[in-house]
């Protein structure tokens, strides 16, 4: 939507760390009057800015807490600090209620659908970007027409096809699902990118005597990767933090993904009265993905708001 | 370049082609078809029916409150997130201490606040709706017990069981969980607007919300506009569904009283509660027409020149 400011290269971005402090202009203009807006104006947003960072930090660590605590304690007094730090609600989460194999079945349907959706997207994104044949234009218009239709209207034949093909309640089937309705915009994201390299050292490579293939793998590809990154970053966390999908096509408990297993064990650990062990479950799959937030983060960033400017 | 080219072409999109056709398209054209069929999903056989389905939408009592719901969603979500979002980064952008020469200066730490509000973002829309549905809790829920503590024992809400605050309750999540989003997008198309711009306000001697209003929002439109609906699409879709479904009571969520049911939902049970298929999809084609309908909307009244810097 955009034309001039956002290149696909997620870094553009961010703010530059200079940009951030806001705009300084230049000693040219001076301006002496109305010093003390400036002051009021100053108190004013850090009360605000500080207000919401507050509100957006304390359920987070009001949960951390909570995780600690022993269900007398969390009913009692749910906003005292805990009396001990009770880890056994940690290792109750973990083994008796399934948060290990949750996990494990996520890290599995993730992996494999983000390795194909960057492998097959760059594929397709490539050929569009790069190559005029008939219907181009029409198959990149089918790609991303998907970004725009509600997921929920395909999910109820969708259930029918994928249980036709034996795929419902498996993990493939899953990781095949993913990966298609990842393609829409990883086909949209890495087409605009394709068209930003250069051709002329494809075509130097093509020139050498390596195949379209080769070029792709050995030399496009390479130089694709911060788009790559990127579009992975997005995928990986829509895909980590996907419920709809599991929720429709998966529902084998043994199958679980993470976001499905945590709505499982609120209405388990709900019957049990487990309420601490829920809660840790929930900190459980709320740390790595912060940890992982704040060391990455601006890859990160541009990676998710790339996807606003669709 | 011609060589073998074509069987390059072909050999690199036919899987990824096969995969979407197959999971994506063939579903999408399925789906309209059924809706005309009176299928139940759980026997194959099912009767052409032509658009009976659809007369029963209109009169379809909890179809009209889960249309009346989203559409709700569409209009009040991206109006509350975008505004609150533009209020935020204007405060990041221009609310610092008046520095020496400088127009417009951003707050010290912003790049702080920005890590600190993105944080929602990142985290599942599962984990968020089961603090938030913990958090409501009438009896032992961090937010009445919070107004006992602060002396309001009074006032303590049913919150998620009251039908009149239900829906407010959830559209406070979503707003929550989203805003950080829209604050950083926003951060990063204002400091992308030319400093020089500023400057010359600056001598014709405009203050700062001169300068939000007349230079920072118009050169902000197109993000504002996609933002805005990027929102909408996500308040009619994937994101209300999780929330609705995992918070509010009654089995599969849109309690009590189906005051807070909204169409994805709706669609969800008709099909997978209540064996319902045919039905379910006709409700899915609604959500489609509102989806378009409302991007279409934003787009018309959001039209103006296209301002290039």
């Amino acid at each position: 939507m955009k034309t001039t400011d956002t290149p696909p290269t997620g870094d553009a971005q961010i703010p530059a760390p200079r940009a951030a402090e806001g705009p300084a202009v230049t000693k040219v203009a001076a301006p002496v009057k109305e010093k003390r807006e400036g002051g009021v104006l100053n108190v004013f947003s850090h009360g605000v800015l500080i207000i919401w960072a507050i509100m957006v930090v304390m359920p987070l660590l009001w949960a951390v807490m909570t995780s600690f605590k022993t269900d007398r304690a969390i009913f009692t007094s749910p906003w005292s600090l805990p009396d001990a730090l009770h880890f056994d609600n940690w290792s109750r989460a973990w083994t008796q209620a399934h948060m290990s194999e949750y996990f494990l079945n996520t890290i599995v349907v993730v992996g494999g659908s983000l390795v194909g959706t960057l492998l097959l997207g760059s594929m397709a994104a490539y050929v569009l970007a790069r190559f005029e044949f008939p219907g181009n234009r029409f198959l990149y218009f089918l790609f991303i027409g998907g970004m725009s239709f509600p997921i929920i209207l395909a999910l109820v034949p969708l259930f029918y096809v994928m249980q036709n093909m034996a795929l419902v309640n498996t993990l493939h089937g899953l990781i095949l699902v993913y990966i298609a309705y990842s393609l829409p915009f990883t086909v949209f994201f890495l087409t605009a990118f394709f068209r930003t390299l250069p051709t002329s050292v494809a075509e130097a490579a093509f020139i050498d005597g390596a195949s379209h293939t080769r070029t792709f793998f050995q030399v496009m590809l390479p130089m694709a990767r911060p788009g790559l990154i990127s579009v992975g970053i997005f995928n990986f966390l829509g895909q980590w933090n996907q419920y709809l999908l599991p929720t429709v096509l998966n529902t084998d408990p043994d199958n679980k993904v993470l976001s499905q297993g945590l709505v499982q064990l609120a209405v388990s650990q709900g019957y049990k009265g487990d309420w601490s062990g829920l809660f840790a479950g929930l900190v459980m799959a709320m740390l790595p993905v912060l940890a992982a937030y704040i060391v990455f983060q601006r890859q990160v960033v541009a990676g998710l708001t790339a996807g606003a400017v669709k | 370049m011609q060589h073998g080219k074509y069987r390059f072409i072909v050999g690199f999109l036919v899987v990824p082609l096969a995969l979407y056709t197959l999971f994506v398209i063939w579903p999408f054209v399925q789906s309209i078809y059924y809706s005309l069929t009176d299928w139940s999903g759980l026997s194959p056989e099912f009767g052409f029916i032509g658009f009976d389905n659809y007369t029963r939408l209109f009169e379809d009592e909890i179809f009209w409150k889960s249309l009346q719901h989203s559409l709700t969603f569409a209009v009040v979500l991206p109006l509350v997130t975008v505004g609150f979002a533009l209020f935020l980064a204007f405060m990041l952008n221009v609310g610092g201490r008046r520095r020496k020469g400088a127009a417009v200066t951003g707050v010290r730490g912003s790049s702080f606040y920005k890590i600190v509000y993105f944080f929602p973002q990142v985290l599942s829309i599962v984990i968020v709706a089961l603090l938030f549905q913990f958090a409501y809790n009438p009896n032992s829920g961090a937010i009445n017990s919070f107004l006992k503590a602060v002396g309001l024992g009074s006032i303590q809400p049913d919150w998620l069981g009251d039908p009149n605050l239900a829906l407010i309750c959830v559209m406070v999540v979503l707003v929550w969980s989203t805003v950080g989003f829209f604050v950083v997008l926003f951060s990063a198309g204002m400091a992308s607007i030319p400093r020089d711009f500023y400057e010359a306000a600056l001598l014709d001697g405009a203050n700062r919300f001169t300068t939000f209003f007349r230079i920072t929002l118009p050169l902000l439109w197109d993000t504002v506009q996609s933002g805005w609906i990027y929102m909408g699409i996500l308040a009619l879709g994937a994101e209300s569904f999780a929330v609705v479904q995992i918070m509010t009571v009654g089995p599969n969520g849109g309690g009590p009283d189906y005051s807070t049911i909204v169409m994805p939902l709706y669609v969800y049970q008709k099909a997978f509660r209540d064996g319902q298929a045919a039905y379910a999809t006709t409700i899915g084609v609604a959500l489609l027409l509102v989806t378009l309908a409302f991007a279409a909307v934003v787009m018309k009244l959001g039209r103006r020149e296209r301002l290039e810097f």
